[in-house]
């Protein structure tokens, strides 16, 4: 068995230097020549730190107390620096998170690609031109002659990404790690560009070590998984065993928490809507200076839509569609060029009545609970704050809502006089949802409200901000680029693209027989899940052409 | 939580002697300051003259107290004017952009191209060595580098989606500035202001010393610096007495600065 092992760790420990706070608690796996392995936990589950100290490449903060790490039957540890660097890239390579940084941005493609060439491989520069030409005309470049003499910013995210892959697939490596490839990219895109990498690597016979937080990508794309909690790998095994019966309870919870699709609620029919949209246009500005003007760009092409009392209707779209814009004109953070928004069927504009009322009555969750909350204030002010407005209020009942609204998202008195940063992203989270619904209102704008989550805590965040509305019955406009949660908690759904409304009805409706071509490719990307019996799950991809993969799944 | 960090001890302890003795001085000093008596001219230090005197017999002791008095007093109110006006300019330009931010920024830019010490010259020779004058032309060579500061730091936060939180509360834009964009300067202008102290006091030190400063006979540390130098060969603690004011003085404020800014910010407090 030994023989057949690329990359064995065993034992690995690591420690935060200077607290000895154990980050990487006894951890050992093995790849196997072409195996496609991911390593899925949550944020500070240790994941990353254990992909990167196979290439010797973690922070200096970190120490490795014991373990080693064998590669092609070498142990790391032993090697030179001059033979570990003559590893790295040429014998493993990797794949950032961030295409907008792992890429130089002040250095041509084709220098960059040349780059690792010129170091690892024995060529001419003829040579090595042509191969990088293939590699770019490969990973699905249209122009990769213009491509050699373009900067990194002239490419969006997605394809930074493919060339970043093409330039680790250029030394063919015999391992490729992955760190988080695609989180910043759209779920299409996605897609794309993790099909890309399996074909590629599948192609050479290189092993792939995936490490995410997504279980749905890695379990659609690898062969085994190994499942890592607080440092420790709590648990391994075959993609499909695991997926059928996941035996350790960490696992079992990480399955649960993924989004799946509740029964359909029932809602008054035909009754007048609370906020209705009209024909609203956003522009924004170019650049102003002194002598030049440059054109503005339209985000928003006149979009319509109505909420009726009680609706979670869900905006989709992938980024660019403006349905982030859409969601701050809505809440009044712009100002549209043309167009309307009536709340309770009166037209709101600035400095009127029905605009202090539709104040007290639109709140907004915002995306990101690090930057949303005021570092400076304690919990209670936060919250508070959002009451400071409200008329006829007393001091006394204030007090109270707060404390109220506090405990019905979970956050007990003790954390009343605590700061934002003491907090985890979800505790943040659910002050942010506190602060948005103390006032009562009758309708919430949630702005990618769980994204920034991790997938236990998202579906914590989900099931209260279901809860809530039940209770408070606030219609709600839910701005999500995942499709998996939007399907768990909407009513209706609106699909976007580049400033338009392209499709928009019921969820059942949309998601079983979506019409819109963009509208099938943004749920292809995306997979269903199927519970199965001792708390498994079965994946199941929309509109899947692909057989192999499916046959590999089930 | 630990109570205090050693540069607070260290800083407020080297703070406290100064502001103790700027007190001091501008109501009682051992000997009167101005007083000049040739018997007992050039004095070493001893049990006396704790200090020694200088050329006209003149305590050193006293003469540095006094000192510190105007010292002080003419920084901090430098000081507290440069931050105010700055914070004023940098919080209207940073958050309102546009035409106001460009005229006033270019204005700004332009000051800020001088050296200040240069600027504060220039003024002090059209308005004459005094008091007010030094006050008015630090506190005009300081303000721009305030205003810079807090505009980078104001367009910085007002993306942050807590004001738009606050926008979304329906709170008024005067109100939003106040609670959420101002208190969060406050860590970035508390460093710049106790450093600002320190350099104020170095640039109201070199006018004196230069003879721009506050006008003889009144003692400043510039001043007495600047006499000193002729008699370095025979009474060399002529200067060295008022240059360990500055440096320790400017060393204090700034182990002060520090702490007090990872006081005033919640996020480093009992991490």
């Amino acid at each position: 068995m030994a023989t057949s092992e690329l990359l064995r760790v065993e034992g690995l420990k690591l420690n935060v230097a200077r607290t000895g706070l154990e980050v990487v608690k006894d951890v050992s796996f093995s790849v196997a020549p072409g195996e496609v392995v991911g390593i899925v936990g949550e944020s500070g589950s240790g994941k990353t730190l254990a992909a990167r100290s196979i290439m010797a490449l973690e922070p200096p903060a970190i120490r490795r107390i014991s373990g080693s790490i064998c590669f092609e039957g070498k142990d790391l540890a032993q090697l030179s620096p001059a033979e570990l660097r003559r590893l790295r890239g040429s014998r493993i390579g990797m794949v950032f998170q961030e295409p907008m940084t792992s890429l130089n941005p002040s250095m041509l493609i084709g220098r960059q690609l040349d780059e690792g060439l010129a170091l690892h491989r024995d060529l001419d520069a003829k040579e090595r031109r042509a191969l990088i030409l293939d590699m770019l005309r490969r990973v699905g470049l249209k122009d990769p002659e213009g491509a050699l003499e373009a900067y990194p910013h002239q490419f969006s995210g997605g394809m930074r990404q493919r060339i970043m892959l093409a330039s680790v697939m250029l030394l063919q490596p015999a391992l490729l790690i992955a760190d988080e490839p695609t989180t910043a990219l759209d779920a299409v895109v996605q897609r794309d560009v993790l099909e890309l990498m399996v074909e590629l690597t599948r192609e050479h016979g290189t092993a792939v070590l995936m490490i995410s937080h997504d279980l749905s990508m890695v379990a659609r794309y690898t062969d085994r998984i190994v499942v890592m909690c607080k440092g420790e790998i709590v648990e391994q095994g075959s993609t499909p065993d695991l997926l059928r019966s996941p035996e350790h309870p960490y696992t079992q919870k990480l399955l649960a928490a993924m989004p799946r699709r509740l029964p359909k609620r029932d809602l008054p029919p035909s009754v007048p809507p609370i906020v209705e949209v009209r024909d609203l246009v956003v522009d924004y500005h170019g650049r102003q200076g002194f002598l030049r003007k440059e054109p503005g760009k339209r985000a928003l092409h006149g979009v319509s839509l109505t909420i009726r009392p009680r609706e979670v209707v869900a905006l989709v779209g992938g980024s660019g569609s403006g349905k982030t814009t859409l969601g701050r004109a809505i809440a009044g953070l712009l100002d549209p060029a043309g167009g309307e928004i009536r709340f309770a069927g009166t037209p709101i504009c600035r400095g009127t009545e029905s605009w202090a009322n539709y104040r007290l009555n639109c709140q907004m969750v915002f995306q990101d609970p690090y930057s949303s909350l005021d570092p400076r204030m304690t919990i209670t002010d936060l919250v508070h704050e959002a009451l400071r407005l409200v008329p006829e209020m007393g001091r006394r009942e204030k007090k109270d809502r707060v404390r109220e609204i506090l405990n019905d998202v979970g956050l007990d008195d003790t954390f009343a006089e605590r700061y934002p940063h003491e907090l985890s992203g979800g505790q943040r989270q659910r002050v942010a949802i506190a602060r948005a619904l103390a006032r009562r209102p009758a309708f919430v704008i949630a702005d990618e409200p769980v994204s920034a989550l991790d997938v236990t805590v998202r579906a914590q965040v989900l099931d209260l901000l279901a809860d809530l509305q039940q209770r408070h019955g606030f219609s709600c406009l839910f701005i999500s680029h995942d499709l998996g949660v939007v399907e768990q908690i909407a009513d209706r759904v609106i699909v976007m693209q580049d400033g338009r409304i392209v499709e928009e009805g019921g969820r059942d409706t949309i998601f079983d027989q979506p019409q819109d071509p963009y509208t099938i490719k943004l749920l292809s990307a995306i997979p269903a899940l199927e519970a199965t019996a001792r708390g498994g799950v079965r994946l199941r991809w929309r509109f899947d052409d692909m057989s192999h993969t499916h046959a590999a799944m089930t | 939580m630990k109570l205090l960090a050693p540069n607070a001890v260290l800083g407020g302890l080297i703070i406290g002697i100064v502001g103790i003795c700027a007190l001091f001085g501008a109501v009682w000093t051992p000997f009167d300051p101005l007083k000049i008596n040739f018997a007992a001219r050039l004095q070493p230090p001893g049990p006396v003259y704790w200090l020694g005197t200088d050329e006209f017999g003149r305590d050193v002791l006293s003469r540095l107290m006094a000192a510190a008095a105007t010292s002080v007093w003419i920084s901090l109110v430098t000081v507290i004017a440069a931050v105010s006006a700055g914070t004023v300019i940098g919080l209207l330009t940073g958050y309102l952009r546009g035409w106001t931010d460009r005229i006033l920024m270019a204005f700004n830019d332009a000051l800020l191209a001088f050296p200040g010490i240069l600027l504060a010259l220039g003024l002090l020779a059209v308005m004459g060595a005094n008091k007010y004058g030094i006050i008015l032309a630090l506190g005009l060579a300081y303000t721009p580098s305030v205003a810079r500061i807090v505009r980078g730091t104001v367009l910085s936060l007002r993306e942050k989606e807590y004001v738009d939180a606050s926008r979304v509360m329906g709170n008024s834009e005067v109100y939003t500035m106040a609670r959420h964009i101002l208190p969060n300067c406050i860590a970035p202008l508390t460093v710049l202001a106790t450093s600002m102290f320190g350099w104020v006091l170095l640039a109201e030190s070199a006018l004196s010393f230069l003879g721009l400063g506050v006008p003889p006979p009144a003692p400043t540390w510039g001043n007495m610096l600047a006499s000193s130098r002729s008699f370095i060969g025979q009474a060399v603690w002529l200067g060295i007495f008022p240059g360990l004011c500055i440096s320790m003085t400017l060393l204090g404020i700034n182990l002060l600065g520090d702490a007090l800014r990872d006081k005033l910010d919640p996020r480093m407090r009992g991490v």
